[in-house]
């Protein structure tokens, strides 16, 4: 691709500076929000600070005290446990999704895809305040429902039964299966165009069954958007903030429950103050992420090679 | 040919299975929206009387009476919650528009310019993308309070209109889709390169304008921890601070914090409706393509 633009004859007509004052906009934000903040967070790591104003100098020692924070490692397990439930349980439901969406003679095929994609639209925040209020004990939706229609069959449900107090984990992933299973389904949807007929032809032609044909032509076509789909998961995964922030009303939860990285980097930076102390969370959040988009590009990398 | 009547059978089931099981995912879809809806409109005895809408005695109407507008009153009267409804749309469409414009300049440079440097900002934008937004939020507070932009809106404004990941999404758009010839002909005609740019290339990436525009918007819209950081004043609160809020002033009055979640979502998913096709279809392409 960049062979392809270096061809560009270079016109004497062109100003020099032309391309600079196009990206003069962007570069100046950039600089001065991107690029110097970043500079300015290898600072802050290594201070303790009182609010934005007042520093000291503290050395390595914010990762010192990163390490040995049983707080920080919970905030870690919770925010691992968030993001294996939402691989695990999210994208198997969404490739499924996708799978029945391609099943022929199916009416309304893009107004299910496009039903399916709307709840991520709607913002986490505002998905959180909704779930909050479903899993809320007398007047929430799960409660009445669960106890409508158990009471059919003779089972009475408590209605006080609190969800959000009991099921700290689960509450937050049935959320994000509501917000994200159909926007996970659009990439599998779109990658399912990539199985080749003809392979699926001949599949079936040497008799293999539907279960045959799933793990030995669908799974490798898809595999590349896969890996991206993972990796997207990940990232978004482990910066789990206001889900757990709004839904627990501005806490982590019951016995720090819900406690993730960000939530954890939000409550040292601005509810004690200490952004020193929330820049070197920042940095371990940073390094994980960067480490999971490594080892993504390398297995895609390998991948291609072999193939 | 007539098929067998146990193939028959098989296939009678997988229609009835993908079928139901396509219901239930578009009722887990809907049901808890609606409920929402419905339910903003209770008084707060009703909300132990029925689950979704209130039914008359023994029959399947629905008492209307029994409806109130009340929550949305106390909502905009009481609360003020129409201010967080302009501020939002506010910043997100200013916060849209100057992002896509530096976007769609920058991205153009880099693809259609030959120039010293090209390769330094490609790669710059190219590992921009990997930087985790949370890193960048405590320098970030610390660089806008040095500026004296804290609790104003071009602290919010400012920081989000050079997405790295926009410039290279307009990179590729205008790789695909602006031919090099068309721009030395609007050159030879005398076009100055802010000509050409306004009048060649915009209308040629106008999908990728569209697309990133709705990004940026809902983004905006839906952004939480950069107004909840950087705000102090209640009258600057976009509505994913000021619903935030509602939980925690009203905390008990569940009707209030459900009209409020309500006149939050729906702005949103009226545009996503009528901008639907161009986003859903280019977003999927991207992802394969790329």
């Amino acid at each position: 691709m960049s062979a392809k633009a270096a061809a560009i004859p270079a016109s004497s007509a062109r100003s020099p500076l032309a391309p600079w004052l196009f990206l003069s906009p962007f570069l100046i934000c950039f600089a001065v929000f991107t690029v110097y903040p970043l500079i300015q967070a290898v600072l802050l790591s290594t201070q303790t600070t009182f609010g934005p104003g007042a520093t000291r100098f503290v050395g390595a020692n914010n990762f010192v005290a990163l390490f040995r924070d049983p707080l920080f490692w919970k905030a870690c397990s919770n925010t691992l446990i968030y993001t294996l439930g939402s691989i695990f349980i999210q994208l198997p439901l969404a490739l499924g999704l996708a799978l029945l969406l391609e099943s022929p003679n199916l009416r309304g095929r893009s107004w299910l895809r496009l039903v399916l994609f709307s709840p991520s639209m709607v913002g986490v925040v505002f998905a959180a305040m909704m779930f909050g209020l479903i899993f809320e004990k007398r007047t929430g939706l799960l409660n009445q429902l669960l106890h409508g229609t158990l009471g059919i069959v003779g089972i009475e449900w408590d209605l006080d039964f609190g969800w959000l107090q009991q099921h700290v984990m689960l509450g937050l992933i049935v959320a994000s299966l509501w917000m994200y299973v159909g926007f996970n389904m659009t990439f599998f949807a779109a990658a399912l165009q990539n199985v080749r007929k003809d392979l699926v032809e001949a599949a079936i032609v040497d008799g293999a069954g539907p279960v045959s044909r799933f793990w030995n032509v669908t799974i490798p076509a898809i595999r590349p958007v896969a890996g991206f789909v993972v990796l997207m998961s990940v990232i978004g995964s482990f910066q789990l903030f206001e889900l757990p922030y709004i839904m627990f009303s501005s806490s982590a939860g019951p016995d720090n429950r819900a406690l993730t990285i960000v939530l954890y980097l939000f409550q040292n930076g601005f509810e004690v103050g200490d952004l020193g102390y929330a820049t070197a969370i920042g940095w371990a959040l940073a390094v994980i992420l960067v480490g999971c988009t490594m080892v993504q590009r390398l297995l895609a990398r390998g991948e291609e090679a072999s193939a | 040919m007539n098929p067998q009547p146990g193939l028959r059978f098989t296939r009678f089931t997988a229609w009835l299975l993908t079928r139901s099981l396509l219901l239930l995912a578009v009722l887990i879809t809907f049901i808890p929206f609606m409920w929402l809806v419905a339910a903003s409109f209770k008084s707060n005895e009703e909300f132990f009387r029925s689950t979704f809408l209130p039914m008359r005695e023994g029959s399947w109407a629905v008492d209307w009476s029994r409806l109130t507008f009340d929550a949305y009153k106390r909502l905009f009267v009481e609360v003020d919650f129409g201010r967080g409804l302009i501020n939002s749309i506010f910043l997100s469409s200013v916060t849209g528009v100057l992002a896509t414009l530096c976007c769609a300049m920058g991205g153009y440079a880099l693809a259609r310019f030959n120039f010293k440097g090209r390769g330094f900002c490609t790669a710059l934008v190219l590992a921009a993308v990997l930087i985790p937004g949370p890193l960048l939020l405590a320098p970030g507070y610390q660089l806008l309070y040095n500026l004296g932009l804290l609790d104003s809106f071009a602290g919010l404004i400012l920081p989000a209109i050079a997405p790295a990941f926009g410039v290279f999404l307009f990179r590729q758009a205008v790789l695909s889709g602006v031919p090099t010839d068309l721009l030395e002909a609007a050159r030879i005609d005398g076009a100055g390169e802010w000509r050409t740019f306004m009048v060649v290339v915009l209308p040629l990436v106008r999908p990728m304008i569209g697309t990133f525009l709705m990004i940026t918007f809902l983004g905006v819209w839906n952004n939480f921890i950069g107004p909840q950081v950087v705000l102090q004043s209640p009258d600057k609160f976009p509505l994913s601070v000021a619903v935030a809020e509602l939980k925690r002033g009203y905390y008990s009055d569940y009707g209030l914090q459900m009209a409020g979640t309500v006149v939050s979502i729906l702005p949103v998913m009226i545009l996503f409706l009528l901008m639907q096709k161009d986003f859903v279809s280019g977003l999927a392409a991207g992802a394969v393509k790329g």
